[in-house]
């Protein structure tokens, strides 16, 4: 039996709908939740292949290893041996615990199925590189990465059950929460925008906004741009910042530092906006714009208008 | 406080990465190895503020062979008071942990920081797993600490947000951008390093979960289509039919 733990603190993302998806193919698959999700949401996740979704709403999910126990309870007693996660920051950090609890080894950021030997991709060096992990013991952790797999919604909506598990008190107290409104978060995002030192201050990103909005899309930043204060630190991507494998990925005036593109090269499209024609980014990028961005932004802004407006 | 930074070592971030025997191990001919950038930055300068705020003595743990010797030193002179070896190849990160956890477990310590994730593994396991190992407290990615007493007080990046919390040492902490700004050694700290203690111990009998069986490079980039800054129509129509990403 394959368990899939369900994040519950921004409703249900997309990624766990291809956590769902991933454990579907493995085997067969029950779903396991927290806190305050209502029924409806829950039962939505059988459309995606569990048979039946757990939850036990007395365990509010802000001590993850309160989680932790409440997962390893369901798990040993449901016969589970693979236990599957989305690689979000909630998941990063249960995953690892659980595998001491179960005693299970963990593949921390998966992007693959496992192959015919059963080893499953990751990757490694910050992107640069990519390892296949073996698992040597006999129950599994599998903490999915967004955007490996696409979501299958194939089937309908499945029981709820609400369980009540002895996970014991949170020992973490939360005194405030900031959840900035509106926002894509940034490892979610399909589509991002990013720009760097190029555009020489920050009172010059209100055309890079711009292109986020109308595009739908999440904005990012070059180290050195969060570092000065020209944005903020949660837009740094690269490889002390975030890393971040969207559809489409936009480099506004970023040379495309080695550290810079370890954080970025997962994106599917990559599209770079700089007055360099040398500039390395060039040799990551799909699309190539040699140019001002603070004229060739603008243009692509119009032109997505007139697009999307067809 | 006492306060436990893990520190690991890991290929500079301008390394070339290659690999050797069969791509089943990482080729280190030629790589410049260095503390990894959160274990360093973040963990252990944020331990070094809290000591010389409040006092107390902090010793960095690294698991791995003799050849970590250099960044360790490293580690002992931006300003840590001694350092432990557990002499052993770091097989897994459930390997390594479990070695932390058992050297931590008989000396008790007030707080344990490891950076949030290797650079080269970028696996963010160690810190839950020796939490979860010694039964106290795991905050992951930290961007603030403060402490009161034994009360810690974190902020830490949620899903979406931030959020502040309050948990009581001992615990672990993960530690991210916003704890602390980045040291460099003077030589004082170099020279102080040389004498200061490094104790190898040997590794606790533990077997690793998961193995690395090889790697492999990413499928290289077909070359960038040039297209005309006067026209952007061509770049959206291009996204839209043949990349289909909008
Ligand atoms: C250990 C370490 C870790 C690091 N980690 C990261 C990381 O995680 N993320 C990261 O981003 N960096 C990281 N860096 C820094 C990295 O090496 C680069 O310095 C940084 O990415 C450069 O940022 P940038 O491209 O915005 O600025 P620059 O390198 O200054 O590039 C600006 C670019 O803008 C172009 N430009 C200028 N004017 C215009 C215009 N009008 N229109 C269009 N283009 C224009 C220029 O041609 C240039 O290519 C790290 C460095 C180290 C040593």
């Amino acid at each position: 039996m394959i368990l899939v733990y369900i994040n519950s603190t921004n409703g249900i993302s997309k990624a766990s709908f291809e956590a769902v998806t991933y454990a579907k193919k493995l085997g067969d698959v029950i779903a396991l939740s927290n806190g305050s999700l209502s029924s409806d949401d829950l039962a939505h996740i059988g459309s995606y292949g569990a048979s039946k979704v757990l939850v036990d709403r007395g365990v509010s999910g802000d001590d993850q290893q309160q989680v932790t126990r409440m997962i390893a309870e369901v798990a040993s007693s449901n016969g589970v041996n693979t236990v599957v996660f989305s690689h979000d920051l909630h998941g990063k950090s249960i995953a690892p615990m659980l595998s001491v609890s179960m005693k299970a080894g963990l593949v921390q950021g998966a992007i693959s199925l496992p192959d015919a030997e059963g080893c499953i991709d990751v990757n490694v060096f910050s992107g640069k590189a990519i390892g296949k992990v073996k698992v040597n013991s006999s129950s599994k952790i599998i903490s999915l990465l967004p955007n490996s797999l696409p979501p299958e919604e194939t089937g309908t909506a499945c029981a709820v059950e609400e369980v009540a598990t002895q996970a014991g008190n949170a020992l973490i107290k939360v005194l405030s929460t900031k959840k900035p409104e509106g926002e894509i978060p940034l490892p979610e995002a399909e589509l991002v925008v990013s720009a760097g030192r190029g555009l020489k201050g920050p009172e010059n990103w209100g055309m890079v906004e711009d292109l986020a909005q109308i595009l739908g899309a999440a904005t990012a930043c070059s180290r050195p741009v969060a570092d000065i204060g020209w944005r903020p630190h949660h837009e740094h991507v690269g490889q002390t910042g975030v890393a971040i494998r969207p559809n489409l990925y936009i480099a506004i005036g970023i040379s495309g530092a080695i550290q810079h593109l370890a954080g970025v090269n997962g994106s599917k499209v990559i599209v770079v906006v700089n007055t360099d024609p040398e500039a390395p980014f060039f040799k990551a990028a799909d699309y190539g714009v040699v140019g001002d961005a603070f004229e060739v932004v603008p243009r692509l802004n119009e032109a997505l208008k007139k697009f999307k407006a067809s | 406080m006492k306060i436990l930074v893990c520190i690991s070592k890991a290929p500079d971030t301008t390394s070339k990465i290659a690999f050797t025997d069969g791509n089943s191990k990482f080729d280190e001919n030629g790589v410049q190895f260095v503390v990894n950038p959160y274990d360093e930055w973040y963990a252990l300068v944020r331990a070094l503020e809290i000591k010389e705020s409040t006092g107390g003595h902090v010793t960095i743990i690294n698991v791995g062979q003799g050849s970590d010797d250099a960044i360790i030193r490293k580690a002992l002179a931006i300003g840590a008071d001694e350092a432990v070896r557990i002499d052993a190849e770091a097989k897994d990160a459930y390997y390594v942990a479990m070695q932390i956890a058992a050297y931590a477990k008989d000396n008790a310590y007030d707080l344990v920081l490891t950076g949030k994730e290797t650079i080269n593994y970028n696996g963010s396991q160690v810190g839950g797993m020796i939490a979860e190992g010694l039964s106290i407290p795991f905050v992951s990615l930290g961007s603030k600490l403060e402490i009161s007493g034994t009360t810690l007080t974190v902020e830490r990046e949620i899903v979406g947000g931030v959020q502040v919390i309050e948990v009581e040492a001992p615990a672990v902490i993960s530690c991210a951008k916003g704890m602390a700004e980045q040291r460099i050694p003077n030589m004082r700290g170099i020279m102080a390093a040389r004498t200061k203690p490094l104790n190898v111990i040997p590794a606790v009998d533990i077997a690793d979960l998961t193995s690395f069986v090889s790697y492999e490079m990413p499928g290289e980039k077909s070359a960038v289509k040039i297209i005309d800054p006067e026209n952007m129509d061509e770049l959206v129509a291009l996204l839209h039919s043949e990349a289909k990403v909008i």
